[in-house]
């Protein structure tokens, strides 16, 4: 006979307002196994885990129930005190009369809500008979991470993973780490010149002996699980050979064709053997193939005979190698979304209507203009610039319904940049609020208002179209209630981040979830922030929702921090709750296969002495296996079990209802 | 081939010109525009409060009789199309309306048919190298600025004809006829619609803009597929002449006219002469 102990909180009055917890206690006292109940105010609270843990000891129970609030609470805390006291964790459960009673049945009477919770416990009861005792898994760590993605975020979880003396493996798609943090010109709200504070970050994580740079690579499959990643990683062939390169310049210097630069936004051209920018790291060029006439044509090969090093190889090819790591930072960074969806601003027509990554370029010193602010038409200095914000942004019909956050802030910059830079000149801006939450943001957006003379207009526009020379720019002020035409010189988008279009594509090859914008969710908004749903794989920067560059930074140390911790021992623990293939029923269908959201789930041979293959069956990775249950509602020989929720488990609950 | 045709009530009255020139390109193109045996008119104007149901049986009882005839339904005037178009999707979608709609003018009809603007049949169904393939008296030379006006595309979720905000449809068959398309800001405005009747100061601004902005851009000739459009640009002209010192009066025609003529089709059929602005000196002074 089992002897089983059950406690009901009150939960102050959280739960004593609708439920009579005295009663509840006393009606379970007649089950049989039940051989202690109390009701007490605050179970949770230090004396009330020190009742419980002495009622286990004096009572000699070998489980107990807690009827509480949700387990997502305080199933944790409830398990730690049962151990503490002598019985197995996963004896212990939690029957939730709180969430899913007291809170939702307003009677007063207790009526409703005591005969709920009677219920509702007297099911646990029944499970917990059925209950074995389960012992946590422990998974060796492989203590090396890889970082996905080079921007600023990336960088900063690389080498705070890196300081905490673990090897990291940085991958970056372009031919330079940097990410778009490199392309700014200063940044708000200090007005520090980006690259000088990036750069010094960038050479850190080439010269640190625990960090691999692979740049112009893609992660193309993973497979494992937490502690025990397999990484599969294409490097697209550069035609460099990066040992020999010196990163002298004289192919690029010689190279006689040319192409538009993605690092400039296409205000610029770059040669076709090219480093995205003068710091770039590392400092070797890369050709661009498709571009290139000696690669498509066989004609030209300048570049290779004015290569010192002889280090240029057209024949080089894609090189695939394998990492294994025991957790991964996802930092793949953001784009912006395409300016030509918004026909009424006339981007891609209008010649002097940019984007705010444009303009920052121009503003740039190390930009296409030497931070000159000339427009694209005809290099002449504007005297005026329209700043649009909110393009896309919080923009249902269309765009996106999202505030990308940092648009107000770096609009305001760009005001101000253009004063400095054109001290006659008049910046307008367009907006529908001003969102700059955050230290000493909105003194920076005062400071251009008042200082920096930037004319605020609160409202949307309509239309921006040429005319004899000027770009006519008809919008609203809703202050003043009346319509606005403004001849400008210039016309900036800010322009909504969105994000990266290969986002799904990694998000599956990760197995991480993402939302109906392509960013991907963390396991919980405020106190998984940096976690996802695969154990293991955690996300920093923009590529889980718009913000800036301290944000980034934050991420990036939080991903960091809790990789440091998961490599603090050689092995971690998990928790047991794993499904677990029956081979003797499982007629291999593949149906859990399938349905496994965590690809947690093996097809496997089964052979008998001489190594002839008998038959297959499916077989559960515990390192994987999340314990969601899918296979075990999937499975149709029911072959499939999953511990702690055993099936046993379930109709010994469903029966005492 | 035949198409269904709905002219629509203006096209039968004030605007026969676009319907003549029309029916005889539709031959020289190979086709014909056969009209509805039954029709009435669209209303003029989709209902701009969603509880105004009565709005909506009008231009359903055309779409009812339209279905009789076969599964789709050509109409030239922009706000034909508009009217049309739109009532379509709210009968196809909204099934309570729909109930409600067909027990009032004692038809069935449950959204099916594929209401279709002239521009389409010529882009989709014949396709402009047709067209370029057909012109016999290509009107090179002839500076043209296409003139959506605002019904022809938005709102772009129910008509999607073209985008809304840089649309083309217009000007790749001007160019496919031989003109030199001029691109202008306004072709996409509104040029007063119905205010013509009480406010005709509001369209004499409105219109005007999209005068300057033409004939700013160096439009000779402004063409519409609008009868409204075109009245109320024509109606501008004496103010803007008044206003602007040197200014020559705009031919403003229907897409229709221009394209019968370079198609080759008799005069007669194109209604020139009913035009306020003659534009066949334009055509003689560029020797087309």
């Amino acid at each position: 006979m089992p002897r089983i102990g059950v406690f009901v909180c009150q939960c102050g009055n959280n739960i004593e307002s609708t439920v009579e917890t005295k009663e509840v206690a006393e009606e379970m006292e007649k089950l049989p196994g039940v051989v202690y109940t109390c009701s007490y105010k605050f179970m949770c609270s230090s004396p009330g885990q020190d009742m419980f843990k002495k009622a286990i000891e004096e009572n000699n129970l070998d489980g107990v129930v807690v009827s509480a609030c949700s387990p997502h609470m305080h199933e944790k805390t409830f398990r730690k005190a049962s151990e503490k006291a002598g019985i197995n964790p996963y004896k212990c459960e939690i029957a939730n009369i709180r969430e899913q009673c007291s809170w939702v049945h307003p009677d007063k009477t207790k009526a409703v809500g005591t005969a709920k919770s009677v219920d509702l416990t007297r099911m646990v009861i029944e499970r917990l008979k059925k209950n074995r005792p389960l012992k946590t898994i422990n998974i060796p760590v492989n203590k090396r991470a890889l970082v996905i993605g080079g921007g600023i975020a990336g960088i900063q979880a690389a080498l705070d993973i890196a300081e905490g003396g673990r090897e990291v493996i940085l991958v970056e798609r372009e031919p330079s780490i940097g990410g778009n943090m490199a392309k700014l010109s200063e940044t708000f709200p200090t007005m520090d010149c980006s690259q000088c504070i990036l750069t010094p970050k960038m050479v850190e994580a080439e010269l640190h002996d625990n960090i691999k740079i692979y740049t112009y690579s893609e992660v193309e499959k993973v497979d494992g699980y937490i502690g025990n990643f397999s990484v599969r990683i294409r490097r697209k062939a550069k035609y460099v050979d990066e040992e020999k390169c010196t990163g002298c310049g004289a192919c690029w210097e010689k190279c006689p064709f040319k192409s538009d630069s993605e690092f400039e936004m296409g205000l610029n051209k770059r040669k076709v053997i090219y480093t995205p920018f003068p710091q770039a790291v590392p400092n070797v060029p890369v050709i661009d193939a498709p571009n290139c006439p000696k690669i498509q044509k066989d004609k030209c090969g300048l570049c290779a005979k004015v290569c010192g090093p002889q280090c240029i190889d057209f024949e080089q090819e894609d090189k695939i190698l394998t990492e294994e790591v025991g957790a991964i930072v996802v930092a793949t960074g953001y784009q912006l979304m395409p300016n030509e969806r918004f026909g009424e601003y006339g981007y891609g027509r209008i010649k002097d209507v940019i984007s705010g990554m444009q303009f920052e370029r121009l503003a740039s010193a190390s930009g296409p203009t030497g931070g000159k602010i000339q427009r694209p038409s005809d290099g002449k200095e504007p005297g005026s610039v329209v700043f649009i914000q909110c393009v896309g942004s919080r923009d249902e019909a269309k765009g996106v319904s999202y505030c990308s956050k940092v648009c107000c802030m770096y609009t305001a910059k760009h005001t101000m940049l253009y004063r400095h830079k054109v001290h006659d000149g008049q910046a307008y801006v367009f907006y529908m609020d001003i969102r700059s939450g955050g230290k000493r943001y909105e003194e920076f957006v005062r400071r251009a208002i008042e200082h920096d003379d930037a004319m605020y207009l609160r409202g949307r526009v309509s239309r921006v179209y040429e005319r004899d020379g000027k770009i006519i720019v008809q919008g609203a002020d809703t202050l003043s209630a009346s319509q606005v035409e403004i001849e400008a010189d210039m016309v900036v988008l800010a322009t909504a981040i969105v994000s990266r279009t290969s986002a799904a594509t990694v998000a599956k090859t990760l197995g991480i979830a993402y939302d109906k914008h392509g960013f991907y969710n963390e396991y919980h908004p405020k106190m998984k922030p940096v976690e996802t749903v695969t154990a293991g794989i955690f996300l920093a920067g923009t590529c889980m929702g718009p913000m800036d560059i301290p944000e980034s930074v934050m991420m990036g140390s939080a991903s960091a921090s809790k990789i440091l911790a998961l490599f603090s021992s050689d092995e971690m623990a998990r928790e047991p709750i794993t499904a677990h293939v029956n081979a003797m029923t499982c007629n291999a269908c593949w149906d859990c296969v399938t349905a496994c959201p965590y690809t947690a789930i093996d097809k496997e041979e089964v052979k008998d002495r001489k190594g002839n293959t008998v038959r297959w069956q499916a077989q559960v990775n515990p390192g994987l296996c999340q314990g969601c249950g899918v296979c075990v509602a999937a499975c149709r020989s029911k072959a499939v079990d999953l511990a702690g929720y055993t099936d046993e488990q379930v109709y010994a609950a469903i029966n005492a209802f | 081939m035949k198409i269904p045709y709905y002219p629509g009530c203006t096209l039968s009255t004030t605007a026969k010109p676009f319907d003549t020139s029309a029916r005889a390109a539709a031959v020289a193109l190979g086709f014909e525009m056969e009209e509805l045996k039954q029709w009435n008119c669209c209303g003029a104007g989709f209902p701009l409060t969603p509880d105004n149901i009565i709005g909506l049986t009008a231009p359903t009882k055309v779409l009812a009789n339209a279905r009789k005839e076969g599964d789709t339904v050509t109409t030239l005037c922009s706000v034909c199309y508009n009217v049309l178009k739109r009532t379509n999707k709210v009968v196809r979608d909204d099934k309570e309306k729909r109930r409600i709609i067909t027990d009032f003018i004692e038809e069935e009809y449950d959204g099916s048919l594929d209401v279709l603007h002239f521009f389409e049949v010529l882009r989709d169904k014949v396709g402009f190298d047709k067209v370029k393939a057909a012109v016999k008296r290509p009107l090179t030379g002839i500076k043209a600025g296409a003139y959506y006006g605002c019904m022809l595309l938005r709102p772009f979720e129910d008509m999607g004809i073209d985008n809304c905000e840089a649309p083309t449809v217009f000007e790749d068959l001007l160019e496919a006829i031989g003109c030199e398309p001029v691109d202008f800001p306004d072709k996409i405005e509104c040029c007063g619609a119905h205010m013509a009747m009480g406010r005709e100061d509001i369209v004499e601004k409105l219109s005007g803009n999209v005068m300057q902005s033409a004939v700013g851009r160096g439009a000779e000739v402004i063409v519409t597929s609008c009868p409204l459009c075109q009245y109320n640009l024509e109606k501008s002209q004496p103010a803007m002449a008044a206003g602007t010192a040197g200014y020559r009066p705009v031919p403003i025609v229907y897409f229709t006219q221009l394209l019968g003529y370079a198609l080759g089709q008799d005069e007669t059929t194109l209604g020139f002469e009913s035009n306020a602005m003659d534009v066949r000196p334009l055509l003689k002074e560029k020797g087309v």
